[in-house]
C-alpha cells in the first residue's frame, strides 16, 4: 500500500530523512520509536503534503507517487494524518468542518454527499463509540478543547472519514490513560484488512493497547532497527541509546 | 413615455444632445446640467432649488483627504451625470455575450438564470416571474400601508414625505461627496413604514424592478414611522461591471419612537484587475439617525467590491434608549483599498452602541477601519463596546485600525477591543489534510473570522455572502 524507498528530506539545508525506506502492506499496523529530533513528525509531515521540505526519493501510494498528488489529493485517496498538534479553527462549528471534510472526500471519490441528517447520525454513533461529548461537536473546531480533546476529536474524524492509511503522530503524547485506551479503542475498531497504520510515539504505553505487526526504531532520519512488538519492549528498557 | 421625454428635450432651449436610443446630459457639472435633471424627472419647484442650493455649496467645498487611500484627481467636469436607461438595443442580446468569468462567477453564487440577465440589462420575456413576483409584493405591501418605491416616484406621489425628510440627516452641505450627491442625484429607493406595522417582508433592491437604471448617484431615503419594523437589503451580490469610476450615493434612515430599522449591503461592485486596473471608487454617505426614543438602526455590510470603499455608516443616537449598531465584513484582495467603519453618536440618556468590525486583507491590498465613538455630556448612562479584528492573508497587505473616542460623559463608558491575525500555513494544511482545497479552506476559515458578522444577514443573503467571502479572496493564497 505505501512504499518508501530512499527517501531523503531537508529543510533549510538541514538533513532530516537519510536513505529513509518503509513497506507497508494493506492490514498491517507499523509503529515508529525514535527520540526527539530523530525525523518522526518529519515523516508524517511529509507524506501528508506539507511544504517546505526539499526531498528526494520515492513515495508511492497504491502505485501512485505521491509527490504529483497535493495534500487534498492525498486525502481524498485515504490518507490520513492525526496531528500532533491539531489546529484550532475560531468560528467554524466542529460538526460543519466535519462535514465539509467528509463530503469533500466523498465527491473527489464519487461518492453521493451526505445530507445533515445522514451525517448527524453518522457522528453520533462514532461519537458514543469514542465517548466524545457530542455537545463539543457544536463548539468551535479545536477552541478550548484540552489537549486530550483535541487528540480525540482527531480519532473521531479518522473514525469517519475510515482512511486506508492512518498516521497517528504522537497522538498518545500527553493523554491520560482513559484516553489513551480511547484513542486505542478507535484504532483498533478500524482495524481491516485493507486499512493500515502507522504509529508515530515515544513511548511504548500506546502499544500495549494497540499490537502493531511491525516496530522500527527512527534514530537520525534512519531506521535502524526492525522487529516485531517485543521491540518496543526492549527499547523501553535499554533506551534508544543503545541503538544508534 | 420615452416619446415625452424627448419632447421635453426638445423644448429644451440650452439644447443638449438627444437620441433616440440614448438621452445624455453633455458631459460636465454645472448648473443646467442640474436643471436639465431636475426637468427632466419633472421634479417640483423646491427640489429644483434644494439641489441648485447644494450646487452653490458644493463649489466652495473641497474633496476631503484625510483617507488613507489615495486616488488620481477627478475630473468633475469630464462625467456624465445624467444617462438615460440604454435601448436594449446597445445592451447585450442574450448571456452568451457575456464575460464568460462573470457567468462562472453567477455560477458559483448560484444566481438563477432570469436574474443574471436582468443585472446585465438583457432583455427579458414579457413573462418573467419576478414581475408577478414583484406585483404580488406591491399588494401586499400597500395593504398594510407601506410605500416602497423609487425616490423619483415618491418625489412625484408622496412629495410631503420626501419634503420632511430629505436631507434631514446628511445635509446639503455635509461634506464633499454627499453634497454633488444632493447636487446630481439620478435616483434611488424609498421606503417609508406607517406607524406600528411590521413590514411582513425583507425589503430588497431585488426585488424592486427599477423604472430606471439607477446612476452613480443613488439616494435612498428609509423612513419608519413609530412603533414600526423593517429590513432592507441593497445591492445585489452578483458583481457589475461598470463604467462609471466613481460611486456617490447617499442613504438616510429615519427611526421614530420605538421604531427598528435593519439595513444590509452586501458591496461586489468591480473591484478592477489583478493589476489594480479600473474598478469603482465607492464613496458613499450613510447615515441614520434614531430620532425616537427607544429607536434602533442596525447597520450590517459585507463589502468585498470597489477598487476603493471608503464609507462609514453611521448612527446619531438622538432618542432616549437608542441602539446603533454596526456588523461590517470588509474584504480587500490584490489593489483594492479600504477605509471604512462607523460613526456612532450618542445624544440621549441611554443610548448604546455596538460595533462588530472583521477586515480581511490579501494580496497588495490596504484596509484600514476607522470609527468614531462620541459620547456627548448629556448621554448619561450611555455605552459602547467595538470590536475590531483584522486578518492577514500572506505579507504584502496591509490593516489598520484607527478608532476616535471621545466621551464627555463621566457616567457612560467605551471599551474597545482589537486583534489582527493571520491565515497560517497550518491551518490550511490541516484543513487540505482533512480534504479541502486550499480555496475551501481560506472560504472556511475566513467565514469562520466573519461568523458574528454573517450571523446578522437575513439567511437568503448569508448563504450568498458566504459564498462571495470564498470567491472574493481566490487566488489569493499559494
Amino acid at each position: 500500500m505505501l512504499k518508501i524507498n530512499n527517501l531523503n528530506a531537508k529543510i533549510e539545508k538541514k538533513t532530516i530523512l537519510n536513505n529513509f525506506s518503509l513497506n507497508i502492506n494493506p492490514g498491517e499496523v507499523h509503529a515508529i520509536m525514535g527520540p526527539n529530533g530523530s525525523g518522526k513528525s518529519t515523516l508524517s509531515n511529509i507524506l501528508s503534503g506539507k511544504k517546505g521540505y526539499e526531498v528526494t526519493g520515492e513515495i508511492l501510494f497504491e502505485n501512485k507517487n505521491l509527490f504529483e498528488l497535493e495534500t487534498e489529493e492525498r486525502a481524498h485517496k485515504g490518507i490520513f494524518l492525526a496531528f500532533q498538534y491539531p489546529l484550532e479553527i475560531p468560528g467554524v462549528n466542529t460538526n460543519i468542518f466535519l462535514k465539509t471534510s467528509l463530503n469533500a472526500i466523498r465527491r473527489a471519490k464519487g461518492e453521493k454527499e451526505l445530507d445533515a441528517i445522514e451525517f448527524l447520525n453518522l457522528v453520533k454513533e462514532k461519537a458514543k463509540n469514542l465517548k466524545f461529548d457530542e455537545e463539543k461537536l457544536n463548539r468551535q473546531l479545536n477552541v478550548g478543547f484540552s489537549g486530550g480533546e483535541k487528540k480525540k476529536n482527531e480519532i473521531l474524524q479518522m473514525s469517519i472519514l475510515n482512511p486506508k492509511l492512518s498516521i497517528l503522530d504522537e497522538t498518545d503524547s500527553g493523554l491520560d490513560i482513559d484516553a489513551l485506551r480511547v484513542v486505542a479503542d478507535g484504532v483498533n475498531a478500524l482495524r481491516k484488512k485493507n486499512n493500515s497504520f502507522l504509529i508515530i510515539t515515544h513511548y511504548q504505553r500506546l502499544l500495549d493497547y494497540i499490537k502493531p505487526d511491525f516496530v522500527h526504531v527512527l534514530i537520525n532520519g534512519k531506521i535502524t532497527k526492525s522487529g516485531g512488538p517485543e521491540l518496543a519492549l526492549e527499547l523501553e528498557k535499554k533506551g534508544y541509546e543503545n541503538f544508534n | 413615455m420615452r416619446e415625452k421625454e424627448i419632447d421635453i428635450l426638445k423644448d429644451y432651449k440650452y439644447g443638449f444632445t438627444t437620441d433616440i436610443e440614448n438621452i445624455k446630459a453633455p458631459k460636465g457639472l454645472n448648473e443646467e446640467v442640474i436643471r436639465f435633471i431636475s426637468n427632466i424627472k419633472k421634479e417640483p419647484q423646491w427640489l429644483l432649488e434644494w439641489r441648485l442650493k447644494a450646487f452653490e455649496r458644493l463649489k466652495v467645498l473641497k474633496e476631503p483627504d484625510w483617507q488613507k487611500p489615495k486616488y488620481p484627481k477627478i475630473d468633475y467636469q469630464e462625467l456624465y451625470y445624467y444617462s438615460a436607461p440604454k435601448s436594449f438595443k446597445e445592451k447585450p442580446k442574450s448571456l452568451d455575450d457575456l464575460d464568460p468569468k462573470l457567468l462562472e462567477t453567477y455560477k458559483k453564487l448560484g444566481i438563477p438564470l432570469q436574474e443574471q440577465k436582468r443585472l446585465n440589462g438583457i432583455a427579458v420575456d414579457a413573462v418573467f416571474d419576478s414581475v408577478s413576483v414583484a406585483t404580488t409584493f406591491k399588494e401586499k405591501l400597500t395593504e398594510k400601508g407601506i410605500i416602497f418605491c423609487s425616490i423619483s416616484e415618491a418625489i412625484q406621489k408622496h412629495p410631503e414625505l420626501v419634503k420632511k425628510y430629505l436631507g434631514t440627516v446628511i445635509p446639503i452641505t455635509d461634506h464633499y461627496f454627499a453634497t454633488l450627491n444632493s447636487a446630481v442625484f439620478t435616483d434611488g429607493s424609498f421606503v417609508y413604514i406607517p406607524p406600528n406595522v411590521r413590514c411582513p417582508m425583507e425589503l430588497s433592491t431585488y426585488f424592486r424592478i427599477n423604472a430606471s437604471d439607477t446612476g452613480q448617484f443613488e439616494r435612498t431615503l428609509i423612513i419608519a414611522d413609530k412603533g414600526s419594523y423593517v429590513s432592507y437589503l441593497e445591492g445585489c451580490t452578483a458583481p457589475m461591471r461598470d463604467e462609471n469610476q466613481l460611486h456617490a450615493a447617499n442613504v438616510e434612515l429615519i427611526a421614530l419612537d420605538d421604531a427598528e430599522i435593519k439595513y444590509s449591503t452586501v458591496q461586489n461592485w468591480y473591484p478592477g484587475d489583478k493589476d489594480g486596473k479600473g474598478g469603482i471608487y465607492n464613496f458613499v454617505t450613510k447615515r441614520g439617525i434614531c430620532k425616537g426614543k427607544n429607536s434602533k438602526i442596525s447597520w450590517t455590510q459585507v463589502e468585498t467590491g470597489s477598487a476603493i470603499t471608503w464609507k462609514y455608516p453611521s448612527c446619531i443616537l438622538q432618542g432616549d434608549n437608542s441602539i446603533g449598531e454596526f456588523y461590517s465584513i470588509a474584504i480587500t484582495n490584490n489593489h483594492q483599498k479600504a477605509d471604512t467603519g462607523t460613526k456612532m453618536i450618542h445624544l440621549g440618556k441611554n443610548t448604546k452602541s455596538k460595533i462588530i468590525s472583521k477586515g480581511i486583507s490579501a494580496g497588495l491590498s490596504d484596509m484600514t477601519y476607522r470609527g468614531l465613538v462620541d459620547i456627548s455630556s448629556r448621554a448619561n448612562n450611555s455605552r459602547n463596546y467595538t470590536q475590531c479584528d483584522s486578518l492577514l492573508m500572506g505579507n504584502k497587505c496591509g490593516a489598520h485600525t484607527i478608532p476616535y473616542i471621545k466621551n464627555k460623559n463621566l457616567e457612560s463608558n467605551i471599551a474597545h477591543e482589537a486583534t489582527t491575525s493571520k491565515i497560517s500555513e497550518e491551518q490550511l494544511h490541516y484543513c487540505q489534510q482533512r480534504g479541502l482545497s486550499q480555496e475551501e479552506a481560506v472560504g472556511l476559515i475566513v467565514n469562520g473570522f466573519c461568523k458574528e458578522v454573517l450571523q446578522q444577514l437575513p439567511m437568503e443573503f448569508a448563504v450568498e455572502a458566504q459564498k462571495l467571502v470564498g470567491i472574493s479572496l481566490e487566488g489569493s493564497v499559494g
